[in-house]
């Protein structure tokens, strides 16, 4: 359905998209995921033609944006972020024109609309100015706008940012109501909700895919490993390395500096089939070490998001 | 190219759903008027010249008005970005809005119709320059609607548009009367960039293909300006 290879994108010599791949089938639902600033929205701009790439090639079906692009953008509905659409329009003359420009005509777009307005709720403010509304109704707006056309394809920037967390499930439902036969790429910097509502996850940072698997991939390979923190006072930082990595199970060992009262903070990674912790106490006892401390994270979603996107 | 006409309307629709273009008329009415009727009966000649010499100068100012926020209120508000990603190119984009512009100018000029009608019943009217001048206005009219567009894609900021637009609409129209302070050699092919002479020439009932041509390529350049401009915003 899409195939984006290497799409790069510099503003004024800065790279705000940097080789860009990925490909999706028909009726899938991706998660653009990222911190702010880490090119989600320019890679959506360049998805709907708004923007042109420095490089890299857009296809969507048969047919390429640099030389199709009102043919692409026929087929996909767009929903840039916090729906920025003519505030002085009355919501029903907003539709009609946008329905206008989809080529409906007569019956067909009246026919059209008064779904939209089904689907989204919009009957109480057809007559009012979209500049009116609240954030939630605007956004709903948004969406029907988006949607005129039947749209394949439905591409939506944040549609859930600076809503309260009424108007956040009233879009989901949306969303996943839609997305039973649409193909819907959505960007969010909010973990639960592309968890929530997406098929696929792909995690980008600084312009980078870091992370591109499905949702529940991405959370069983997040759960397989255990994090076991450990503070030892009299220990030498070799010869916990030498010992603690021997242990079954233990795949890693990340010892930081010692601290100014000679205790030495350690992390463990093991593998999550068991608990590991009794195991580890075992081999610490036989030593001449203190140990200070020991708790264990496991790994979620959100740990793998903030390792693969930190600043370092 | 039905894209156009629904951009069009929507643009006609915006401009007169809200008092801005009925104030804008109104002025432009008030003050056009007053500078052509304070000097009409001193001169005590049945004609239009008066009101057809000023109009170069009093659409630099008016026209950039109604043109500035054709493409900086959208860039501003970021709702290009929602009109550009549905299937419409930039250039039914340009051209929409650009009529629009020119209908409003035809609107601003209609009720100054009223001007010759009451003129003829006072002294014998000579029609063929009163239809040549407002030809050439209408012209003249596409021309700086042409500038003003492309102003408006300059910037998302609509002082600043209109300020630009208003600049380049006013040199053109005093560049005729500038043509001293340019070396002789220049003087001819600058003399041809001035709008105000193929204004007259027009206005005087002579319709001449060199100034029809004129004002088509000044609107063709501004066009084609505002389409280079907002094509390298992608």
């Amino acid at each position: 359905m899409i195939a984006v290879e290497n799409l790069t994108k510099y503003y004024d010599g800065f790279c705000a998209v940097d080789g860009i791949g990925f490909t999706m089938a028909g009726g899938e639902i991706l998660g653009l995921l990222g911190p702010n600033g880490a090119g989600k929205t320019t890679t959506l701009r360049m998805l709907t033609g708004y923007l042109r790439p420095t490089s890299g090639t857009i296809r969507v079906k048969d047919l390429d944006m640099e030389a199709d692009p009102v043919a692409i953008k026929r087929l996909m509905g767009y929903l840039p972020e916090s729906a920025p659409l003519y505030p002085g329009m009355l919501v029903y003359d907003y539709l009609s024109y946008v329905a206008n420009l989809r080529g409906l005509r007569g019956a067909a777009r009246e026919g059209r609309i008064r779904e939209l307005v089904a689907l989204c709720s919009l009957w109480d403010i057809m007559a009012k100015p979209i500049g009116d509304l609240s954030k939630g109704l605007k956004q709903r707006v948004g969406l029907a706008h988006a949607m005129m056309s039947d749209p394949e394809i439905l591409i939506l920037d944040e549609p859930t940012s600076g809503l309260d967390p009424n108007q956040i499930v009233e879009i989901r439902d949306i969303i996943r109501r839609i997305g039973r036969e649409k193909t819907i790429i959505l960007s969010t910097h909010i973990l639960s909700e592309a968890e929530a509502t997406c098929d696929r996850i792909v995690i980008i940072n600084k312009g980078r895919i870091v992370a591109d698997d499905r949702t529940e991939n991405l959370k069983r390979t997040a759960g397989q490993e255990h994090h076991i923190h450990l503070r030892l006072c009299h220990a030498a930082p070799d010869a916990v390395r030498e010992r603690l990595a021997a242990l079954e199970g233990v795949l890693r060992v990340e010892i930081a500096a010692p601290e100014g009262d000679g205790s030495l903070p350690l992390k463990l990674v093991c593998r999550g089939d068991r608990d590991r912790r009794e195991d580890i106490y075992r081999e610490i006892r036989a030593t001449d070490w203190i140990l200070t401390e020991l708790y264990q994270r496991s790994r979620d979603l959100e740990t793998v998001f903030r390792e693969l996107t930190k600043e370092s | 190219m039905h894209q156009v006409r629904h951009i069009l309307t929507k643009e006609l629709k915006d401009y007169f759903l809200s008092p801005i273009a009925y104030i804008v008329i109104a002025v432009y009415l008030v003050v056009t008027g007053w500078l052509f009727f304070s000097a009409f009966f001193v001169f005590g000649q049945a004609d239009l010249r008066n009101f057809f010499n000023l109009l170069p100068f009093t659409f630099a100012f008016v026209i950039p008005a109604v043109t500035m926020r054709l493409f900086a209120e959208e860039l501003n508000t970021g709702s290009y970005e929602t009109l550009l990603t549905l299937p419409v190119t930039p250039g039914a984009i340009i051209l929409g809005k650009f009529l629009a512009g020119v209908v409003f100018t035809a609107a601003l000029l209609a009720p100054t119709i009223a001007y010759p009608i009451v003129i003829s019943l006072m002294g014998a009217l000579d029609w063929g320059p009163v239809i040549g001048g407002y030809v050439g206005a209408l012209l003249l009219g596409a021309a700086f609607t042409a500038v003003g567009l492309f102003a408006s894609t300059l910037t998302r900021n609509q002082i600043i548009a209109f300020i630009v637009g208003a600049l380049v609409c006013f040199f053109l129209a005093v560049l005729d009367k500038m043509l001293f302070f340019f070396p002789q050699g220049l003087v001819g092919v600058v003399g041809y960039l001035g709008a105000e002479v193929h204004f007259q020439n027009v206005a005087k009932g002579i319709i001449d293909s060199r100034d029809v041509i004129y004002f088509l390529s000044v609107a063709f350049i501004g066009l084609y300006g505002a389409h280079l401009v907002l094509e390298s915003k992608e």
